[in-house]
């Protein structure tokens, strides 16, 4: 069992930390303030082949792997959890559904200009009424003639209004079981922005991760073709479960770099600041509470890397995904609020990365599958 | 077109600086990055293959981890790397080290050469203008824009306060300053694509027309006397003189004691 990386990824880990440290890390605290999304970065990542890392090169991907991705977006919420989950978001949830189900018309039309960056995508599970609870989703797709007709609406979309292309889950078709109950049955469609019928409406003001464009998306009679549904008709729910697992590799690596940078913040902050004639840094509280950040934080990233890698060689990933996603938010959020109680009266001001850290933190507990979600797939695995 | 461009690994100078017993760096023990003017030289070649079409090779000289630098190079878009590695090339100053490089470069076809101005451990500017002495070729140094005008180059070579426009028929030797541009990020499929290629690996044998007495640390007219790292300033010494002439003697006294004068 080796636990090293091999060279081209040590030399990926140096590329995405260059960029983080010269391209991103100057204005993460200019686009959480402002709360504007950092189109000029995701140009910048474009160039660069970020947004299509673990993409095949005939999809116009740089040909990577899962772990590589992962490690893009760990280097970059080290720095600025906005910048983490734009990539996160597109890659996991708009790239990685259409190369898993997507027809070769649909690769080449959507998938490939998602991969060279040229196009933004999105995802949209989650409605009003339907977080955890995806069979709540009442969105319906209705087929007429050779287009599908769209009627209702979507909320916390990340990357709303900014992306071009979004996965939408839908419901076409509803079952009365023999007791009477209704079963939804779903379908995943590829609607562009721009099609008449889909617009846009609150953004909403969020705690942290505030650069990154949440949205409501409205459809009103919205018409797209028939074509652009993804993989068969009622299997929507399954593709939205497996396209989730993927993406709480993704948050995990997002969770995983708020803690690294927090305590890397933390570490200098630490050896600098005096109280009773000493760095903070020489008193063993410290110490202490130092190091069992450093262990928490390479548990979580053992567990991340191994279900990047559980990806790349398995089928079903779910549980590896959920004990990545579980833990490392987990740790994020620990992490965040011991380095701003270690920054003491700075770790609460807006000054300090830490401040904005804890907030990012909070909602890798919660997006993509919240805590509670990631212990019912892990349990329902043990108890099966 | 075929460019060769000459690149350096160097001690990343935010990292500490380690050093030998004889005075030469400890390479094996430092961080490494490719030398800035370099890596301004390659971007510059991969500018030209972009606009005029070329092939790019990179060079380098160096322990068997420089590998590291081309693999990054080819990241960045060189078509082929050339580690050019031997024990017997150890501790080479900068007369062994462009006979060296020239001694590979004579296995080559090119038009171009493009080096660095100097390297951030040596900060000599002498290997890449040797290197054009031992080719026999043109050599148009500092660098700060280049441009191909058929079968010549058209250079600026920065000054101060000016600059001069120098054109020199191909085969010409650049030497490119770090201002010259700003070098790309590497691609992540560009790693892993530069990871899949092979390295070209020459040895003392691969040299071409070199003479053994010039090669290695046996080979280097340079004896270095001592090595440290940067050293602090003290805190130096005030006189206020009561006379121009007080000043001046006190001055000249000074700089017989350091035997400047």
């Amino acid at each position: 069992m080796d636990f090293s990386l091999d060279k081209k990824h040590e030399m990926a880990r140096t590329l995405f930390k260059e960029f983080a440290e010269n391209e991103v890390k100057p204005l993460a605290q200019e686009v959480d303030e402002t709360e504007k999304f950092p189109r000029g970065t995701v140009e910048k990542m474009q160039k660069i082949g970020f947004m299509g890392i673990p993409i095949p090169k005939e999809y116009g991907g740089q040909g990577c792997d899962p772990l590589t991705y992962i490690m893009c977006v760990e280097e970059l919420s080290k720095v600025c959890g906005t910048t983490g989950v734009i990539v996160s978001a597109h890659t996991s949830l708009c790239c990685d559904p259409i190369m898993t189900y997507g027809t070769e018309e649909q690769k080449q039309k959507y998938l490939a200009p998602l991969a060279k960056g040229e196009k933004l995508g999105a995802f949209a599970l989650t409605e009003p009424g339907a977080g955890t609870d995806a069979q709540g989703c009442q969105t319906k797709a209705v087929l007429d003639g050779e287009e599908w007709i769209l009627n209702g609406s979507k909320c916390f979309i990340t990357n709303g209004k900014e992306a071009d292309i979004y996965i939408v889950i839908a419901v076409t078709d509803v079952k009365v079981d023999a007791r009477g109950r209704k079963k939804k049955s779903f379908s995943a469609f590829i609607v562009e922005k721009d099609t008449p019928g889909f617009s846009f409406g609150t953004k909403e003001k969020k705690m942290g991760i505030r650069g990154s464009a949440t949205y409501e998306l409205i459809f009103e009679d919205c018409r797209i073709p028939k074509d652009n549904i993804l993989g068969p008709q009622g299997k929507g729910f399954p593709i939205a479960m497996h396209t989730l697992d993927g993406g709480r590799i993704g948050i995990a690596a997002q969770a995983l770099g708020i803690a690294e940078g927090a305590l890397d913040a933390t570490v200098a902050y630490t050896k600098e600041r005096k109280q009773f004639g000493r760095s903070i840094a020489a008193q063993q509280n410290t110490q202490f509470q130092l190091a069992d950040m450093a262990a928490k934080i390479e548990a979580a990233q053992m567990l991340v890397y191994k279900a990047a890698m559980a990806k790349a060689t398995q089928k079903v990933y779910s549980v590896e995904a959920a004990k990545a996603k579980l833990f490392a938010a987990e740790v994020a959020m620990e992490v965040t609020t011991k380095c701003v109680q270690l920054f003491g009266g700075y770790g609460y001001i807006r000054e300090y990365d830490v401040e904005r850290m804890m907030r990012d933190a909070k909602i890798t507990e919660i997006y993509e599958g919240t805590s509670e979600v990631q212990r019912m797939v892990i349990s329902g695995a043990l108890l099966k | 077109m075929k460019i060769v461009v000459c690149i350096k690994q160097v001690p990343d100078t935010k990292g500490g600086v380690k050093f030998n017993p004889d005075g030469t760096l400890d390479r094996g023990a430092m961080l490494t990055i490719m030398n800035p003017d370099d890596k301004a030289g390659l971007e510059a070649a991969l500018r030209l293959k972009e606009q005029y079409g070329a092939e790019v090779t990179v060079l380098t000289m160096g322990l068997p981890k420089a590998d590291e630098v081309l693999r990054e190079a080819m990241a960045m878009g060189a078509d082929k790397g050339i580690l050019v590695t031997d024990r017997v090339l150890g501790g080479a100053d900068t007369w062994a080290t462009s006979t060296t490089i020239a001694g590979a470069i004579r296995n080559l076809e090119y038009d171009l050469i493009i080096t660095g101005r100097q390297a951030i451990d040596g900060d000599t500017a002498q290997v890449g203008p040797q290197i054009s002495e031992h080719l026999d070729i043109p050599v148009i140094s500092y660098a700060q824009e280049i441009k191909i005008d058929g079968d010549y180059v058209v250079v600026q070579r920065q000054y101060e306060d000016r600059y001069h426009e120098l054109k020199a028929k191909m085969p010409c030797l650049i030497t490119a300053l770090s201002e010259l541009n700003e070098p790309r990020y590497m691609t992540p499929g560009g790693i892993f694509d530069a990871y899949d290629k092979e390295v070209t690996v020459w040895g003392r044998a691969d040299l071409k027309d070199v003479d053994d007495s010039d090669l290695g640390l046996k080979g280097s007219p340079t004896k270095i006397a001592k090595a440290s790292d940067k050293v602090k300033k003290g805190a130096g010494e005030k006189v206020v003189p009561d006379t121009a002439e007080d000043a001046v003697s006190y001055i000249v006294g000074k700089l017989k004691e350091k035997h400047v004068i």
